[in-house]
């Protein structure tokens, strides 16, 4: 990637309603490279429903999310510029861990996707598990390596993770943080939607917080908050 | 940076999805165990009720088994490969990649016909053991017509199973909602089956049959093709 790969991400005015309830409104924030912007927020705040706009997988009521100067939608070409890691592996669980990689990648049109997906296995610590058994039966630590390894697999500039950490032990957490890191060193824009303050104060220069499907602070810092100044900054923004 | 290729074509994507639902299906066999099975049971309780004294029942009732043996086990089918896409959110995942919604839906769609022709053809050779149908006498029109019955239950029960996806009791909304939908293939297939099976074939019968339900599999493709994209991305 070039000149696309260090353009931010520009939300401009997103709104989106279901039916008579709105979960967004009037949402502007923008998302730089090298650089992870986390959006925290309390249940229902509509953290996930962004980050479903911004993955191209829902289509906003209003506004727009440019890349550079092209609008993500749905049928755009830059979306496979996108990688997303949630909750769930995103994967086939009847696949194997190979066989699952190498699909992800063909869909991608990755050229030898199979040697991408050889190394990807290796970089995040599954190059010894068993590659042709059912993901099914990997371990909730496992399978969230493996999802990343998935989300990676095309090489993609902006990376979106949405409460990756869920369900995951402490290692797990750390190993996960030390990857958003690593992503956000190579100059990708990271996207992390999360209930963990902890992790986002160790992790997030950018800090978007939304209650009730607007933003109420959007501010950077050179370096990561820290703990007690996000908890300090986010309980002032959702009082009241 | 991983090397770029161009982006597969349409058809290419198409049959990569397809490909990995007979792969997992390989694997597993469970959507043709479970389908093949529950064909068997159907058969065989309505062999117990129809054959008196070792004649068989009329082509009518035999069409209509066969029928009613491929809905029963084709909508079990349906319901597993869209669950496949449900376990760890995999579908996500697919929607993410640049792959168009179009060829996600001919991916499935290809897939779940192949299954269902595999059924089938179990079915076609129990129906001619059990019922001593002739089956083998007008092979080429009958596996036409079971064809365009595949490709029309499909076609409509690809879209419900992806509308129904995240749903709760989905199998059974899955059955109420696609059963009356598919009520035209149904009948047309079973009146064109039993003009083939009759000892003295009606072609232009079947033939007409046979266009019907290529008629119907066109609307059923055009809609289906159309709705897919919106109904799978919840707008």
């Amino acid at each position: 990637m070039t000149a696309p790969a260090i353009a931010p991400l520009q939300v401009a005015n997103v709104g989106k309603v279901f039916g008579r309830h709105r979960a967004l409104a009037g949402v502007s924030t923008s998302m730089n490279a090298g650089e992870i912007t986390a959006i925290l927020g309390p249940n229902g705040a509509g953290k996930s429903t962004l980050l479903a706009i911004v993955s191209t997988l829902q289509a906003p009521t209003s506004g727009a999310v440019r890349w550079g100067d092209v609008e993500l939608r749905r049928g755009s070409p830059e979306r496979a510029a996108l990688g997303y890691v949630g909750h769930e592996p995103g994967l086939y669980l009847d696949l194997g861990a190979l066989a699952n990689l190498t699909l992800f990648a063909a869909l991608y049109g990755v050229a030898d996707g199979a040697a991408r997906a050889a190394a990807l296995l290796e970089r995040v610590g599954l190059g010894g598990a068993p590659a042709h058994a059912p993901v099914r039966t990997f371990s909730r630590g496992m399978l969230q390596r493996l999802g990343l390894a998935r989300a990676l697999v095309h090489d993609p500039s902006i990376l979106l993770f949405d409460e990756p950490s869920a369900a995951l032990d402490p290692a797990g957490v750390t190993w996960l943080g030390t990857e958003l890191q690593r992503e956000r060193d190579k100059g990708r824009v990271v996207v992390l939607v999360t209930h963990d303050l902890e992790a986002a104060a160790v992790l997030a220069e950018h800090v978007v917080i939304l209650r009730r499907g607007r933003v109420v602070r959007d501010e950077r810092r050179p370096q990561p908050w820290g703990a007690a100044t996000l908890r300090a900054a986010y309980e002032e923004s959702c009082r009241g | 940076m991983a090397d770029r290729a161009p982006l597969p074509g349409f058809w290419a994507q198409a049959f990569r999805i397809a490909g990995k639902d007979l792969a997992i299906e390989w694997r597993s066999r469970e959507i043709l165990a479970t389908s093949a099975f529950l064909a068997v049971i159907v058969v065989l309780v309505f062999s117990f009720a129809f054959v008196v004294g070792g004649v068989a029942p009329p082509p009518t009732v035999v069409a209509g088994i066969l029928w009613v043996a491929i809905l029963i086990s084709g909508v079990v089918g349906l319901g597993r490969t869209f669950d496949r896409e449900r376990d760890g959110d995999a579908i996500r995942a697919l929607l993410l990649s640049p792959v168009p919604r179009a060829a996600i839906y001919a991916g499935k769609l290809l897939a779940t016909i192949a299954l269902m022709v595999g059924v089938e053809a179990a079915v076609a050779v129990l129906v001619t053991v059990f019922f001593n149908a002739r089956v083998g006498e007008n092979l080429g029109r009958l596996a036409a017509l079971l064809l365009l019955g595949t490709v029309g239950f499909a076609t409509v029960g690809s879209v419900f199973s992806a509308a129904l996806l995240r749903a709760r009791s989905r199998d059974v909304l899955l059955s109420t909602l696609l059963y009356p939908i598919v009520v035209p293939l149904l009948i047309a297939g079973a009146r064109g089956t039993a003009n083939l099976l009759d000892p003295s074939p009606d072609y232009d019968a079947a033939a007409f049959w046979t266009q019907f339900m290529v008629a119907v599999d066109v609307i059923f493709l055009v809609v289906g093709a159309w709705a897919f994209e919106p109904i799978v991305s919840g707008d």
